[in-house]
């Protein structure tokens, strides 16, 4: 078979199911082929789609123990039966794959238009195998499958990889999902970029990406999206439309963006400041999603089938010319999507910094080059504390890493993603760069992965949100905020936390499978309220419980990854300074995270042993023995 | 007074739900290329503008079809394609000033906008009210007209 030929492994028989294309395109980067394979059908019914099946497909397929930069590692880009529908923010897809930065599997979800398109060319899977002897970009157009070569787009940013695989193309509608020099230069937090403002951020998915030497993945699919059952699926898409309509939640989406949170963790000091040091920030106002707005949004722009429209883009305004970039070889542009709230803590608060010109710019580097912003300015704010107690001196570093220093922040991202100086240092990530420094304790995370913008001392539970999730510090499998400000729990306290936390961990896991986005659970659309849909759509009729089960399945399939890979329940901890040190001053003055508390009850509520593994009897009730 | 589309794109997000929904009434089944309305996006600009037939009074479709297989519905005021009198030649493609004709790959024939007999699906899909059915009203034209008068003569210096 010559290299870009498809192989016919896949009968055109069509399915009595909906929802799903039921067809994996498994692309050999090695020898530059590509197959379509049949996905079995109980298989898309026990995980629903997405993140599920992924982890699904990875556990068969990649030994846990895999170095994740190496060939036997696997990149799946995953999108589940309600991508490409029209049920309210049905985009998203999922890279699934062993994490650089985590060592751990990683599940990372990005918006924007890539995951329909390629539902609309006819696959729910890519899955990525082997490397590229050289580098190389991925073109799928329907049946049209090639491997091509990328040298002329590699080492340029994403903008550019973007624009530049539209002109050589030259096809109307072509949705690209690339890296940026950070992949390529293998920086543990490299981001996968897709519609050049959308991510799959954490973990280093796109570092994977970067040691297959694989650019990119250009898609264009002229096909459709099947559904089971017409009438009751658009039923369910209009009631809950309805419903999302007029609710709160995406109200403030829709007029303040995800940074509106900036002003509640404020107000409930668990907004993490100078690396964790403090809990508010008292230039939080420069940086609040009303700031932005006022004085930054251009418009709104939605996802694919959105009817939120929480992305904003925003005007750089001076921030364009006012702080030198020695490397970046780009003309800059004068418009960018976001800052959301993490990317406004992480390069803002986090590092001290509160001028919104230098965190657009930041973020607005961090896109195209192709980094995680939180693990960005979360080990950039480690390396500053670091600077602030003397570990780093002026020998170490080009310029002071001064926290609050604006120029420290654009010049250490750019240096960052080039590797270039103590640019290198911070590439590894804060665990890495503290335990070479010597101070492993600067590190604020888990599993190797830095925390997002909620301070576990103002929101007790995220203390056991962070040490349980699967792929280290992240905020979005169980976001206990939520409960923790509506006056369900008091925020300080630890009872009913674990088990709280436990069962929205399915929850949302389930949610991720399905390929919508977990803004419309805030919107006044929660997973419960759309099981009609997945079931109207995808032809398996399913209850809420059964949908909640898949998430149980689907996160101890996970589990199982992280433990055959060598992780512990030492893994599941927090660092010293959130267990030890509480704030002086605040309203979460006092408080000190209590993971003793509830882990062990976490792990029971899970059904694991007091190590944290699984039992038998859990594995074999959720078909997994 | 028969109704119009009336397209703002200034409040177009670019969720694509039209086109997603224009697909469904075509072919059954949530596929974007073959919508009969398009989201142009321009991104750079943070714009996207939502296009489709203007079911032009002088329709220039109409008068260049050979054998008059495109129609007035006398209801709405859509210019319809007669699919048994299309013989594909695709000259309508050709006359349309707005590039709103298309064809179908599969039977050569023309596919146009027809407004779903006076309940476009585009318009009830919206989520942020970018396309409207509308009483066509002219009243919006005064200023708009005003307005490209000035952007003019502001471009060529006064």
């Amino acid at each position: 078979m010559n290299p870009g030929e498809v192989e016919a492994g896949f009968s055109k028989k069509e399915m009595d199911m909906g929802g799903w294309t039921g067809k994996i395109l498994r692309v050999n980067l090695t020898t530059g082929t590509a197959v379509v394979e049949a996905i079995p059908e109980s298989w898309m019914k026990d995980y629903i789609g997405g993140r599920g099946l992924a982890a699904k497909y990875l556990l068969d397929e990649v030994d846990p123990k895999v170095d994740p930069l190496s060939p036997e590692n696997k990149l799946i880009f995953a999108t589940g039966p309600l991508t490409g529908t029209p049920v309210p923010c049905g985009a998203r897809y999922m890279v699934v794959t062993k994490g650089a930065l985590t060592n751990a599997i990683t599940t990372s979800n990005s918006g924007g238009h890539w995951g329909p398109e390629l539902k609309f060319a006819g696959y729910d899977f890519v899955i990525c195998e082997g490397k590229a002897p050289r580098p190389s970009y991925i073109f799928i157009y329907d049946d049209r499958v090639e491997v091509r070569d990328a040298s002329q787009y590699w080492g340029k940013g994403v903008n550019d990889t973007e624009d530049g695989l539209r002109d050589e193309l030259g096809i109307p509608g072509l949705r690209v999902a690339c890296i940026g020099p950070a992949g390529e230069n293998l920086v543990k937090f490299a981001c996968i970029m897709n519609d050049k403002h959308r991510a799959a951020g954490r973990s280093g998915v796109g570092t994977v990406m970067g040691s297959k030497n694989l650019k990119a993945i250009a898609v264009r699919g002229t096909g459709g999206v099947n559904i089971a059952d017409p009438e009751a699926f658009m039923k369910g898409v209009w009631r809950m439309r309805a419903e999302m309509k007029d609710s709160p939640g995406r109200k403030s989406f829709a007029e303040l963006g995800t940074a509106a949170t900036i002003d509640m963790t404020q107000a409930m000091g668990g907004l993490p400041t100078r690396n964790f040091q403090q809990g508010q920030f008292e230039l939080y106002e420069n940086l609040n999603g009303n700031t932005i707005r006022e004085t930054r949004l251009v418009a709104n722009k939605a996802c694919f089938a959105c009817t939120i429209a929480c992305g904003r883009v925003s005007q750089l305004g001076d921030a364009a010319d006012k702080f030198l970039v020695n490397m970046h070889p780009r003309n800059w542009r004068h418009a960018g999507e976001g800052p959301e709230y993490e990317t406004a803590w992480a390069l803002g608060a986090d590092t001290g910094v509160g001028d919104l010109d230098a965190v657009l710019k930041a973020n607005w580097l961090c896109n195209d080059l192709g980094m995680d912003p939180i693990s960005m300015g979360a080990t950039l704010a480690a390396a500053m504390e670091l600077y602030q107690d003397g570990t780093i001196t002026d020998q170490h570093v080009e310029l002071p890493l001064n926290f609050g220093s604006s120029e420290a922040l654009i010049r250490m991202t750019e240096a960052t993603a080039y590797r270039e100086g103590f640019g290198n240092e911070l590439a590894e990530g804060s665990k890495r760069m503290g335990e070479k420094l010597g101070n492993p304790d600067v590190h604020m995370g888990t599993k190797g992965q830095e925390y997002p913008a909620y301070d576990p001392r103002g929101f007790q539970g995220m203390g056991v949100a962070y040490a349980t999730c699967n792929r280290g510090g992240c905020h979005l499998r169980a976001w206990t905020p939520g409960p923790e400000t509506t006056g369900v729990f008091d925020p300080h306290e630890t009872a009913g936390k674990a088990e709280w936390v436990a069962a929205e961990q399915n929850r949302t896991t389930a949610h991720d499978n399905t390929g919508v986005c977990l803004f419309v659970g805030a919107a006044n659309g929660p997973l419960e309220k759309f099981v009609d849909c997945i079931s109207a759509a995808t032809g398996v009729s399913y209850s809420y419980d059964d949908v909640l089960r898949i998430g149980e399945r689907t996160w101890n399939i996970e589990r199982l990854f992280n433990l055959r890979a060598g992780l512990t329940k030492a893994d599941d901890s927090l660092p010293k300074r959130l267990l030890k040190e509480a704030h002086k001053a605040g309203p979460s003055a006092g408080v000190t995270v209590d993971l003793n508390a509830m882990l062990p009850v976490y792990y029971s509520e899970r059904g694991w042993d007091p190590e944290g593994v699984p039992t038998a009897s859990k594995l074999a009730e959720l078909g997994l023995a | 007074m028969s109704k119009v589309l009336n397209i703002l794109p200034e409040k177009c997000t670019g969720c694509m739900q039209c086109e997603l929904a224009c697909s469904w009434v075509q072919t059954g089944t949530f596929q974007p290329s073959k919508s009969l309305i398009r989201v142009n996006v321009f991104d750079e600009q943070a714009s996207y503008a939502p296009y489709t037939c203007l079911q032009c009074d002088e329709a220039w479709c109409m008068t260049a079809c050979p054998t008059n297989a495109i129609a007035t519905d006398r209801a709405t005021g859509a210019k319809l394609v007669i699919d048994q009198l299309c013989i594909g030649c695709h000259l309508c493609t050709i006359a349309c000033p707005f590039g709103t004709v298309f064809t179908l790959p599969e039977s050569d024939k023309a596919s146009k906008c027809h407004l779903c007999g006076g309940a476009p699906a585009c318009a009830t899909s919206c989520p942020t009210d970018a396309i409207e059915y509308v009483e066509a009203d002219q009243s919006w034209f005064g200023p708009w007209a005003a307005k490209v008068t000035e952007n003019y003569v502001n471009a060529v210096g006064g």
